[in-house]
């Protein structure tokens, strides 16, 4: 089962190699890790998706709040998850296709960020599973790049995760 | 003042009396201020074992040990003491020199990424970039190091911020948003202890080295005898308990005592106490979890569920915790228990000597019936160790060895580092010929700085234990264990100027311990032992 950790650390230099040398030094697999700053200049937040069981999620929560540079370590519910990915994705479209491929990005909610003679490339911000599908979907279209940041989230709902 | 007065003047203030090191050129203008201080700097003959002396008198201070070293190969050979230390919760503080800020990543001379590499293996670690943030980042180190779980802290030092200026204010308090270690039980939690205790009939106290750490050892013993429940120690915990006590059934694990062994495994309550139920104290943990009820008593909640299943977690300081269940836990019916455990203690194996051989439990067993009550027992790894846990009587003193990371050589360094931590207790230090060969250039240190330490080097010429796994689960197909070639220990002691004599005969082990205390100086006892003598 796949599960969302959000991580508020300090922000500084170091902080980032002491959470990834965790995650390989205690055997975690990782799906995919975010980092940006928060509202409080001084803090980034990391959001970890991160395949297990609760065994697993337990221990990884545990080792996190031992680093010192972690302020708060909090497992988003699924019910409660807003989750989103950016996705660029370029593929070759040439006049026979460009119009197939605005066809699917129109359904997708996708947008066409660069367009040369020979490739077009998309834009999506959506589901994880969403970015999937639109990959999936373009893949008959000889995909030349992807790149994904990797999951961010919040609860949903009035309740933050913050330094207070 | 500059950033290397601000160090000097930071560890005077946090107490520090001694410190170990070796100079280099990146860690000049701290040694320069030393040469001012009243602190006293002990010069080791190798990095790793200024680390290792400075956690052993951390253990037995109670504060964070200080080592010092300069960048590149001197931070690095720091890294198995900082190991060391880590696996075993020891309070400790390590300040490196490091290249000018300026240069930092471009490889010059004696650069290594120190604080990168001992990531793993420290509590916490600091590069310090401004000379104005070495006030606090000492005192924080100072409180990370021996608050909470204990552990090492590595500070690494450019040698520009060592001569760069500041004013200096030592912090009064220190504020870390990401540690708030707890100490103090939920009550609720220490409520439903009380209860499980009041409840059980074949309760067991498994306590660890975190009872050491959290100054409880007065507390766990005042509280197993009120409830009269049973206690075994892992080998981390090895003297919470004096050997002969009543309540006292021995190590448990591969390598412990069957009645300990016996006692967990027909309990119906596993009391766990600063202990991380390691492989080698617990090799079976899923089965135990099956049999009896399990409480888990530490003060990292990430100990409590990673070994072992509990059914009653509570994250606590070890002392606070046992001071609140020693007022409100009552006194079990613990008599068919105990008298059932007794029976299991026996009389232990009769001693099986081979002749013109010392038997090193025969020695062990006489060298601490005749060590002072408070003594210091330091053991180092390989047989000598298993040996020494066996049959070390340990009365009020300490057991200290290196429990989880094994690290051979650790004795000779973490006698010299006792001995300096108590103004006159006795310190011995229990080594093989493997061990002591790793970390015998410190004999010199020794003299140097008139450290009298007891040594006992048990020799097989061969690695033991080693050569005991080849011989059990290789077919005898013995490799690299034939340890022959080294010198006349005790002939090599005396040309340092320390007494020394050989042991070979169990008739003559009373007189050999006897020279081996007597006097004020140190000695080195060789006994030879069989290299076929077993672990058990």
């Amino acid at each position: 089962m796949k599960h969302t950790i959000s991580v508020l650390v300090e922000n500084h230099a170091g902080v980032l190699s002491r959470i990834t040398g965790l995650f390989s030094r205690r055997g975690f697999n990782i799906d995919s890790l975010a980092v940006g700053v928060t509202e409080d200049k001084t803090v980034s937040r990391m959001t970890i998706v991160v395949e297990g069981d609760s065994y697993t999620v337990e221990q990884l929560e545990k080792q996190l709040n031992k680093v010192v540079d972690v302020i708060k370590v909090r497992t988003i519910p699924q019910q409660d998850l807003i989750s989103r990915e950016l996705m660029l994705i370029k593929c070759n479209a040439t006049g026979r296709t460009r119009s197939e491929i605005l066809d699917i990005a129109k359904i997708m909610n996708a947008n066409i960020v660069d367009l040369t003679k020979n490739t077009m490339t998309l834009e999506i911000c959506d589901l994880p599973d969403r970015l999937d599908l639109l990959e999936e979907l373009l893949k008959s279209y000889n995909i030349q790049e992807v790149m994904r940041t990797g999951t961010i989230a919040l609860q949903r709902g009035g309740a933050a995760i913050n330094v207070k | 003042m500059t950033g290397a007065k601000a160090i000097v003047t930071s560890l005077e203030q946090e107490g520090v009396t001694t410190v170990f090191g070796y100079p280099g050129a990146a860690i000049c203008p701290v040694y320069d201020c030393l040469r001012e201080s009243p602190i006293c700097h002990i010069l080791v003959r190798q990095e790793q074992n200024a680390g290792h002396a400075a956690a052993a008198y951390g253990r037995i201070s109670g504060r964070p040990g200080v080592c010092i070293a300069t960048s590149g190969p001197g931070a690095l050979n720091l890294l198995t003491a900082l190991a060391t230390a880590y696996m075993d919760s020891v309070p400790l503080v390590a300040i490196t020199g490091q290249v000018p800020s300026d240069q930092l990543g471009r490889d010059v001379f004696q650069e290594a990424d120190i604080t990168g590499a001992a990531e793993p293996f420290t509590k916490h670690s600091f590069l310090v970039k401004n000379a104005a943030d070495i006030p606090r980042i000492m005192k924080e180190a100072f409180y990370l190091a021996s608050t909470g779980r204990q552990g090492p802290v590595l500070i690494d030092l450019p040698v520009d911020i060592q001569t760069q200026e500041l004013d200096f204010l030592y912090p009064e308090s220190v504020s870390i948003r990401g540690y708030n270690p707890s100490a103090k039980a939920n009550p609720l939690q220490l409520r439903r202890v009380v209860e499980a205790i009041a409840a059980a009939r074949r309760p067991v106290i498994c306590a660890g080295g975190g009872v050491f750490g959290a100054g409880a050892r007065a507390q766990m013993r005042a509280f197993a005898e009120r409830c009269r429940i049973p206690v075994v120690t892992t080998m981390m915990g090895l003297g919470l308990m004096p050997s002969s006590h009543p309540l006292y059934f021995g190590m448990l694990g591969s390598f412990g005592s069957s009645a300990a062994n016996y006692a967990i495994r027909h309990s119906d309550l596993l009391i766990l106490i600063g202990t991380r139920a390691g492989d080698r104290a617990m090799r079976q943990p899923g089965v135990l979890e099956k049999r009896t009820r399990i409480i888990h008593i530490d003060i990292d909640p990430a100990e409590i569920r990673k070994n072992m299943e509990a059914n009653i977690p509570l994250v606590a300081d070890a002392r606070l915790a046992l001071e609140d269940l020693g007022e409100n836990c009552q006194a079990a019916d613990t008599g068919m228990w105990l008298a059932e455990l007794k029976e299991k203690l026996g009389a232990g194996a009769p001693f099986s000597d081979c002749p013109a051989f010392v038997n090193p439990h025969r020695l062990v067993a006489a060298l601490t019936e005749r060590l002072d009550s408070d003594a210091i027992y330091i053991a180092d790894v390989g047989l000598n160790q298993i040996w020494s846990a066996r049959s070390a009587r340990i009365k009020e003193g300490r057991f200290l060895t290196s429990g989880g990371m094994g690290t051979m050589g650790y004795a000779l360094p973490a006698a010299m580092g006792a001995r300096l931590a108590t103004t006159a207790r006795q310190v011995v230090a229990v080594m093989g010929d493997g061990g002591f060969q790793m970390s015998m250039q410190e004999l010199a240190t020794l003299c140097q700085h008139d450290i009298p330490v007891r040594m006992v080097v048990l020799r097989n010429d061969s690695l033991g234990l080693v050569r005991q796994i080849q011989k059990q689960e290789y077919a005898g197909r013995y490799e690299a264990v034939d340890l022959s070639g080294g010198p006349d220990f005790a002939a090599l002691a005396q040309v340092y100027g320390i007494r020394a004599m050989t042991l070979s005969d169990n008739d003559e082990i009373d007189e050999a311990v006897d020279a081996l205390l007597a006097g004020e100086k140190s000695f080195l006892l060789q006994c030879l032992v069989s290299p076929d003598e077993p672990a058990l």
